[in-house]
């Protein structure tokens, strides 16, 4: 699972051109990642959410994080090793707008 | 996840978006909501477009690009129009069946608006709003880039070779002076709709010319300008308003000028005068357009500049190679010209001619007859090299030296300082 942060397209005020720009570079990725058979699907987070916390379960508006660190979507991929995934990771277009991946493996649980 | 791009492109190229969609679906959105919500909301109704972007961004890049982008686009903004409407007049005191009437004409009402026609015809408006006598031409090409184009800050200043702040200062004036007078967003009738269509065609003509004559500003966005200017244009002719003798003229010479966008920049990013351009790279598909419209504004009784500096155009379209030039043809177009555009530069050109004719002295008096022409000679390489030039065909060797060098230190031109060396040594 490849995890995305990063500031939300808003806060960097693009301009139309910039906009098409991002989402090209997008689009060559995810069919970059189609092309090898990688991509299994995706998702991405609305802005606004609820956070719940404490021994009370405190409900606050708005989700944990903010700029940087805001989580905006998810890819879910196939790789045979963390080590390969890290590579698909590497095309990711928003490093350069303080974008970061995460990347981790979803736990298989085979039930006896 | 049926809809997911793993499943549908599978094994296929990637998605790719129609070039500058997202700049002529903006001026498009821009143009209508302002006449929805006026001129005095521009911060609303830009917000509104950058909003609708952002979601398009959002689930595009997860998803498939919408088999219409442009209509997925026009149809977000018109849902977000109409909520907004809807917040704004929230009666109290009316029946729920009222306002469930009054919520369904508001639907109607906007979504007329959002109709192609519509649309062309708001972006029209926008133009001409942009376009208003009282401001001054830096400012209208600002806010033509900025709210029909759908260029940015920086864009407009990369393009105009200028910086952000002076732009956004160009762009605050401009729209201040639309709010506070109240400037109406309509289509002029009558006479005012013929003044206002020739700053139209100024404005263009400028945007065009920034493109295609500035050396200072980037190659790619010095095309996006020109590319701009012609896209504006062909809009202006394709409606009723704006089907013009004279707007098919302007059209027709921006593509006679853009045929040849490729051979005009030499290697050192310098202009190459037509003279030195390879003619096998003009662009002979844009010469077919600009015959085509050249045509068409050979109707009625107008004779614009425009259609004087298309014919010139066309005239050296005509020509295989710069020494069969009808040069004859060419001087009496110059001569009709030079009656409309009393220039430095036209009457330059128009002693070459003379020259090309055989009639050196004539062409060195009517260079020498240009007001302000000691001052011209000082500073712009052109004069010199060209009156240097004739000095040396006509034999007057001092002169011609004397010139040939002023020429070769005003230019920063490597090819142009070569091609003078050359000149100059050929002199006896």
């Amino acid at each position: 699972m490849f995890i995305f942060r990063g500031p939300t397209p808003e806060d960097l005020g693009l301009t139309p051109e910039q906009h098409q720009a991002a989402m090209q570079k997008w689009f060559t990725w995810i069919g970059d990642l189609s092309a090898k058979g990688r991509y299994v699907g995706g998702d991405p987070l609305m802005k606004e959410g609820r956070t719940i916390q404490g021994k009370k379960a405190v409900v606050t508006d708005g989700p944990f994080a903010e700029g940087k660190e805001l989580l905006g979507g998810y890819f879910i991929i196939k790789a045979e090793s963390l080590e390969e995934a890290t590579e698909l990771a590497a095309d990711f277009p928003d490093f350069d707008t303080q974008g970061s991946v995460e990347v981790r493996e979803i736990m298989k649980i085979t039930m006896p | 996840m049926s809809s997911s791009p793993g499943e549908s492109a599978q094994g296929q190229s990637p998605q790719q978006l129609v070039d500058h969609l997202f700049r002529h679906e903006a001026g498009k959105m821009i143009a209508v909501l302002t006449r929805i919500f006026g001129f005095h909301n521009l911060e609303l109704v830009e917000d509104t477009v950058q909003e609708t972007f952002l979601k398009a961004l959002q689930i595009w890049k997860y998803r498939k690009i919408p088999d219409n982008p442009s209509a997925w686009l026009m149809q977000v903004a018109r849902n977000r129009t109409i909520d907004l409407v809807r917040r704004q007049q929230k009666l109290s005191g009316i029946s729920e069946e009222l306002a469930t009437r009054l919520q369904a004409d508001t639907e109607l009402a906007i979504g007329q608006f959002f109709l192609d026609t519509e649309i062309a015809d708001s972006q029209l408006r926008m133009i001409f709003t942009c376009c208003h006598p009282a401001l001054n031409p830096e400012d209208q090409v600002a806010l033509t880039l900025k709210t029909v184009s759908g260029f940015g800050v920086q864009e407009i200043a990369k393009a105009l070779v200028s910086n952000e702040a002076t732009i956004q200062k160009r762009l605050y004036r401009a729209r201040e002076y639309i709010k506070k007078h109240s400037v109406r967003f309509e289509i002029p009738v009558g006479v005012a709709l013929r003044d206002r269509l020739d700053i139209v065609y100024t404005v263009l003509y400028l945007l065009f010319n920034e493109g295609y004559n500035s050396v200072k500003a980037e190659e790619l966005i010095r095309y996006d300008l020109c590319a701009e200017a012609m896209r504006l244009c062909k809009l202006l002719s394709e409606h009723k308003v704006g089907s013009e003798p004279s707007t098919f003229a302007l059209l027709s010479l921006m593509c006679f000028q853009a045929s040849r966008f490729d051979s005009r920049i030499g290697e050192d990013n310098t202009i190459i005068l037509l003279q030195q351009q390879d003619r096998t790279k003009w662009n002979q598909e844009l010469i077919r357009m600009g015959y085509y419209y050249l045509n068409l504004s050979s109707t009625g009784n107008q004779l614009s500049v425009y259609h004087i500096e298309s014919a010139i155009a066309a005239e050296h379209s005509l020509s295989p190679d710069f020494a069969s030039t009808n040069w004859q043809s060419l001087l009496y177009l110059y001569d009709y010209l030079l009656e409309r555009k009393p220039i430095p530069i036209v009457q330059l050109n128009r002693s070459i001619l003379l020259a090309q004719l055989g009639d050196l002295p004539a062409a060195i008096d009517a260079i020498l007859d240009i007001a302000g022409i000691d001052e011209l000679l000082r500073h712009h390489y052109i004069y010199s090299a060209v009156l240097g030039d004739l000095y040396g065909r006509a034999g007057n060797m001092t002169e011609a030296r004397r010139l040939l060098e002023m020429a070769y230190h005003l230019t920063s031109s490597l090819a142009e300082k070569k091609l003078l060396q050359e000149k100059s040594a050929a002199l006896k």
